[in-house]
């Protein structure tokens, strides 16, 4: 809960009950399985719904439904503003549903290429990142009611996962993109943490704009290949989320002396 | 990508009718009568072998008890030497059954005592090998106790679903609990486990309508384990006049031997089951008092269970 602390505070503000989980790695494998913990028993007065294209059917393809809007508009957008259809569009994976959403509207454009990007931590050669698609650690597996790609040992235990974008910091991956990695359709690359510090530095300095840490990752290999693309291609960067929420995590990162000063003196203030 | 909330909106669909043990699906097109054909034709099989089956050799049982027990444990937890002494206990004590759990890092349909005891299991360095060898022992030191292993999916899944069954026949297993794996979902697991002799335990919920649970019921074998209530493992459940006429509604949807359990703690929950089902079973409660008094304490505890 600390990585997503403003987030948790504006749940709270609009209404909601936050209640950490205390099991497991504590991320959010865990907060599904208690999830679904509460709901057998509360189903008569609760409906559940994942918040990603993850899960038993048909969470994977409601969820799906529900994200479709982001590639809809997309594809309207890109036709008004370019005229055509982009050469490439990129989007961070974590379950999967900013991905599933943007995709969905260039699927039957098969000029399109789609690419997801997943968090690479620590280094895919480290056990410190969330890549199911690339590198070796993960292999099918069912779990959470579903059958995908999951990071597990030969025993089929999930494994720990990090990422600097909680997010992204999941085991598994949604079944529908698994499959479409599987065909070809979509393309995977992964993104390490440090990657994408740089890449958010430099989309605020150069766009002005603020990516959160999980959408920085599909910045990343935008930027990585941009430069090897004819001028007259487009592409479109699936920026999913706003990086204000990850304002702790981002200052922390950057070690940004005034900042801790704040943090310093208003901890104080509170004493 | 920010994280969301977990619970979203209702989405309109209708999930009155899964339970625990069904959660990982929604209801899916049952083909029912390809299942059922291929029943028969593997009961004619079954009949020709000589192994006696485990709902025989339990309504054997129940033929000279009240009520039946089914006891837990998790593997490894907290250690093979302690699971050692406590399935000792339990064998000398007259339990009927003994459902192992090999551990999982996700056990979805446990609650927090189960899940404790699967994370420290794990946290010890398990791995599956080392329960089908201890198993393995345990079924060729108490031949009078029917062992059978429960665990989630995805462990069988890994292991190779024919590989892991066909080791369990082999140490002489008879039956596999699998609550997250749906019969729609399971028909090579159903089909490998008959034809291995070896019962695929399935479940009913008090939120199965009348004709989810013959269709269960038809696709399983060996007992149905019935989730007393709905929810996870270990929370306490009402025994009340609700509960009987679940029991009623499961007694006419099979003949299979019926086992309760979810919640069962005490020798007043064990005589309410008597004469409404066949077995009880004991899971958390047993786990709480190795914790907190010693494998010791579990004869004692399954005699006074008992009423003997």
């Amino acid at each position: 809960m600390a990585r997503q602390r403003p987030n948790v505070f504006w749940m709270e503000k609009l209404g909601a009950t936050v209640v950490p989980v205390t099991d497991g790695s504590r991320t959010l494998k865990d907060a599904i399985n208690e999830a679904f913990r509460d709901w057998v028993t509360s189903m008569d007065n609760t409906h559940y719904v994942l918040g990603t294209v993850c899960g038993p059917h048909p969470f994977p393809e409601m969820v799906a439904w529900f994200q479709s809007i982001i590639g809809t508009e997309a594809h309207k957008q890109i036709l008004a503003q370019h005229g055509g259809m982009p050469a490439r569009v990129y989007a961070c994976v974590g379950g999967g549903s900013n991905a599933m959403g943007i995709f969905q509207g260039f699927l039957d454009e098969s000029d399109v290429e789609l690419i997801g990007v997943e968090a690479g931590g620590k280094g895919l050669d480290t056990d410190q990142h969330a890549s199911r698609m690339v590198g070796d650690r993960a292999a099918a597996g069912v779990a959470q009611g579903y059958k995908t790609m999951f990071l597990q040992d030969d025993d089929g235990q999930m494994l720990d996962t990090h990422s600097i974008a909680a997010g992204l910091d999941y085991v598994g991956i949604s079944p529908i993109l698994s499959d479409l990695g599987e065909k070809g359709r979509v393309r995977f690359e992964a993104a390490t943490d440090d990657e994408v510090l740089e890449a958010l530095t430099l989309t605020m300095r150069t766009e002005g704009i603020i990516p959160a840490l999980e959408s920085s990752h599909a910045f990343v290999q935008a930027f990585k290949e941009a430069p090897s693309m004819s001028r007259d291609e487009a592409i479109i960067i699936n920026m999913s989320g706003r990086g204000d929420k990850d304002i702790f995590t981002i200052a922390h990162a950057f070690d940004d002396p005034s900042w801790k000063e704040f943090i310093i003196a208003r901890a104080d203030s509170y004493r | 990508m920010p994280i969301r909330a977990i619970f979203m909106l209702c989405c309109g669909c209708d999930v009155k009718n899964l339970g625990p043990a069904m959660l990982v699906t929604f209801l899916l097109s049952f083909t029912d009568c390809r299942l059922s054909q291929k029943n028969s034709k593997l009961k004619t099989l079954n009949s020709e072998l000589k192994i006696m089956k485990l709902h025989d050799e339990l309504r054997s049982r129940r033929d000279q008890k009240k009520i039946l027990l089914m006891t837990h444990l998790v593997l490894g937890y907290p250690s093979f030497e302690t699971n050692r002494e406590v399935i000792k206990q339990m064998a000398e004590n007259g339990v009927d059954c003994i459902e192992l759990q090999i551990p999982f890092s996700e056990p979805m349909a446990d609650g927090p005592v189960i899940l404790k005891a699967n994370q420290k299991a794990l946290a010890t360095g398990i791995k599956v090998e080392d329960c089908f060898e201890f198993a393995a022992e345990m079924v060729a030191a108490f031949p009078q106790v029917n062992f059978l292993f429960m665990t989630y999916y995805n462990i069988v899944f890994r292991y190779g679903e024919q590989k892991f069954l066909t080791r369990a026949a082999e140490i002489g297993m008879k039956g596999t609990i699998v609550p997250d794996l749906p019969p729609e979902e399971g028909e090579s697991y159903l089909t490998a486990s008959r034809a291995l002799d070896l019962a695929p335990i399935t479940f009913f919920t008090p939120t199965s309508t009348d004709e989810r649970m013959q269709e269960v019921a038809a696709v399983g074998e060996g007992f149905v384990y019935v989730v007393a209530r709905r929810g996870v493992t270990g929370e306490h459940t009402e025994m009340d006049k609700g509960l009987i006429e679940y029991l009623a509604r499961c007694r006419a949807a099979t003949e299979l031997p019926l086992a309760v359990g979810f919640g069962i703690a005490s020798r007043k929950d064990v005589a309410m089951l008597e004469g409404n089902a066949d077995m009880a079973v004991i899971g958390t409660a047993t786990i709480r008092l190795v914790d907190e008094q010693g494998a010791g304490a579990v004869g004692p505890f399954i005699a006074e269970l008992l009423g003997t």
